[in-house]
């Protein structure tokens, strides 16, 4: 009995490992001859010939996660820092940490049918900006939590230095405990970014997809994802190509993201306080 | 701060009134029976008609179903897979394998759901329809739930072996966490008592562990329910309730994605909203519970000082 479990235990481990192993390897084999100069500088071609690019769905994802940060940053980073400092231990502390873990679970295709219904159905037309609120919206719980999380990692000596040399509270909050957990903070942002670069359900009905090359937040704009579902439900073997390699792509963006965290969460980035 | 931080239940509100406010249309023509609505018949095949965006007759039922059959499926995929892989990790990995693959599993919780809907649109499907269907079908086929009628390989199955590779890591990570919080000591103690490995891992480990392993399912079965492109690409998008595991059908969340934006009437538009908000109350719930759960067991877990 004993071995057997073991024995499953170990059947698991390698049954979950598989999946991801053959992830990365399809997308580096059939994306990686893709990636090239060609795919980020051209627009797509018409449906049927070859060649083109994403330029338009890079652009585009660039203009949605700005208008997402913008959103998405500045109010999470002030709720982790409600929750890590300000409201440490407080039942409102209490409850809004658990809002935020449960509104992180809620599928993101109903972030997008809110803002929807905030923002297209009164603007009459799909638009960037819709896109853009409905990807922020999402990022704030993600980053208030991580937030909260990395100013909890700063050693409480450091608070009570700044409160003895007879700093305010909010004043030793900002310029020592935050600027102390920076780094830590700033990869949270960037794993909520690149969390939100490859969401795909809330884009589908408020960014809407763009053929073309447009920049303008008040237009419908394309995205990377969006650009990924199209081309990978689609019949053409040259769109399939491209979606493998946008595929690619976003999966770097996002390896990076995570690995970093790990690299501050582990190696204490934080420790130069200390 | 205060402010940012109150914004949470903002959102929380502000998606709850606007959903119901748009989805008062269908709120109106159907009431709850949209949720358990017997269909119309076709007038010319007498075939039942669920979801009919032509002639305004909306009902949700297939998509409830969709949804629940494929989540729950990918439960019954993952859960031994996850709880395994956690008992792995925690009891008896040796401590170089442990970093990476906590890293693995996390990364597989960051990869986008189109990322592995592109995978299995190419790759898991055509496998499924070429080899694992057709076992399927010849050994299983005797339950009537696994019928040789669709070719395609798209349907259930694919969407809930989609969805369980998905919601492995979440559910792994939160039973490692749920099972790290069992104190030492108790292992010890049955150890002390002449147990086996496994047994400690039964006796001490998972039966104190129970409640957080439980809310760790539960909140892997949050995200499957709402889960929407992996599944929107596999699950083979069509509105009827299928006995066989192995037929197309539809999920809540797919729907959603493949009609809203071409919707052909606010009727068709307001019964989505209305799909779409179902979907958020359940989800909230659910992940609630999960939450709790996790929380209840977690809450008194001594530092690791033993």
């Amino acid at each position: 009995m004993d071995h057997a479990v073991t024995g499953l235990a170990i059947l698991a481990t390698t049954l979950v490992v598989v999946p991801l192993i053959a992830i990365f390897v399809y997308l580096l084999l059939k994306g990686a001859s893709s990636v090239n100069l060609d795919f980020f500088l051209k627009n797509p071609v018409p449906e049927g010939e070859s060649g083109g690019g994403m330029a338009n769905a890079i652009a585009g994802s660039g203009v949605l996660l700005g208008i997402a940060s913008l959103i998405g940053i500045p109010i999470g980073i002030g709720a982790g820092i409600y929750l890590a400092e300000f409201g440490r231990g407080t039942k409102l502390a209490n409850a809004v940490r658990f809002t935020a873990d449960v509104l992180n679970g809620v599928p993101s295709i109903v972030m997008g049918l809110a803002a929807y219904s905030l923002i297209v159905i009164p603007q009459r037309h799909f638009s960037a900006l819709s896109g853009g609120v409905a990807l922020g919206i999402m990022m704030i719980p993600t980053v208030a939590r991580t937030s909260e999380e990395m100013l909890l990692m700063v050693p409480n000596m450091i608070r009570e230095a700044a409160l003895g040399l007879g700093l305010s509270n909010w004043r030793a909050v900002l310029s020592i405990t935050v600027r102390t957990a920076s780094p830590g903070i700033i990869t949270g942002c960037m794993l909520a970014f690149a969390r939100v670069a490859g969401e795909t359900a809330p884009l589908i009905f408020t960014a809407l997809g763009n053929a073309f090359f447009s920049t303008n937040p008040n237009q419908p704009i394309e995205a990377l994802p969006l650009q990924i579902w199209v081309y990978a439900t689609g019949p053409y073997e040259d769109q399939h190509r491209l979606a493998w390699a946008g595929a690619l792509v976003l999966i770097v963006l996002i390896v990076l993201a995570v690995s970093l965290v790990r690299y501050v969460t582990s190696r204490g980035v934080l420790k130069g306080a200390s | 701060m205060v402010l940012c931080a109150l914004s949470i239940f903002g959102i929380v509100i502000l998606i709850l009134s606007e959903l119901m406010l748009r989805s008062g249309e269908a709120w109106h023509q159907f009431g709850l029976k949209f949720f358990s609505q017997t269909p119309a018949h076709d007038r010319y095949s007498g075939e039942p008609t669920y979801w009919d965006p032509v002639n305004g007759s909306f009902s949700a039922l297939p998509f409830v179903y969709g949804t629940l059959v494929s989540s729950l499926l990918s439960l019954v995929i993952s859960v031994p897979l996850a709880v395994g892989l956690a008992i792995f990790l925690t009891e008896m990995c040796p401590r170089f394998l442990r970093g990476p693959l906590a890293f693995i599993t996390e990364l597989l919780a960051a990869i986008p759901s189109i990322i592995y809907g592109l995978w299995a649109v190419f790759v898991l499907v055509p496998l499924l329809r070429e080899h694992v269907n057709p076992l399927l079908v010849k050994y299983l086929g005797w339950t009537g739930f696994f019928k040789p009628d669709n070719p395609t390989g798209l349907g259930y199955v694919a969407a809930a072996v989609i969805l369980a590779i998905m919601i492995l890591p979440i559910i792994s990570s939160l039973t490692r966490e749920v099972m790290t919080a069992v104190p030492q000591s108790q292992r010890e103690a049955v150890l002390a008592l002449g147990a086996t490995r496994w047994e400690m891992i039964r006796m001490g480990v998972l039966r104190n562990a129970r409640i957080g392993i439980v809310g760790a399912v539960i909140l892997g079965l949050g995200r499957a329910l709402g889960e929407t492109m992996a599944v929107t690409m596999v699950i083979g998008n069509t509105a009827e309730i299928s006995e066989s595991l192995l037929s197309n059908g539809s999920s809540m969340a797919s729907v959603i994605a493949n009609e809203f934006a071409e919707a052909v009437s606010d009727l068709h538009r307001s019964s989505l909203i209305e799909i779409g908000l179902a979907l958020f109350v359940v989800t909230i719930i659910v992940n609630a519970l999960a939450r709790l759960l996790v929380w209840m067991v977690t809450r008194g877990a001594p530092a690791r000082v033993h």
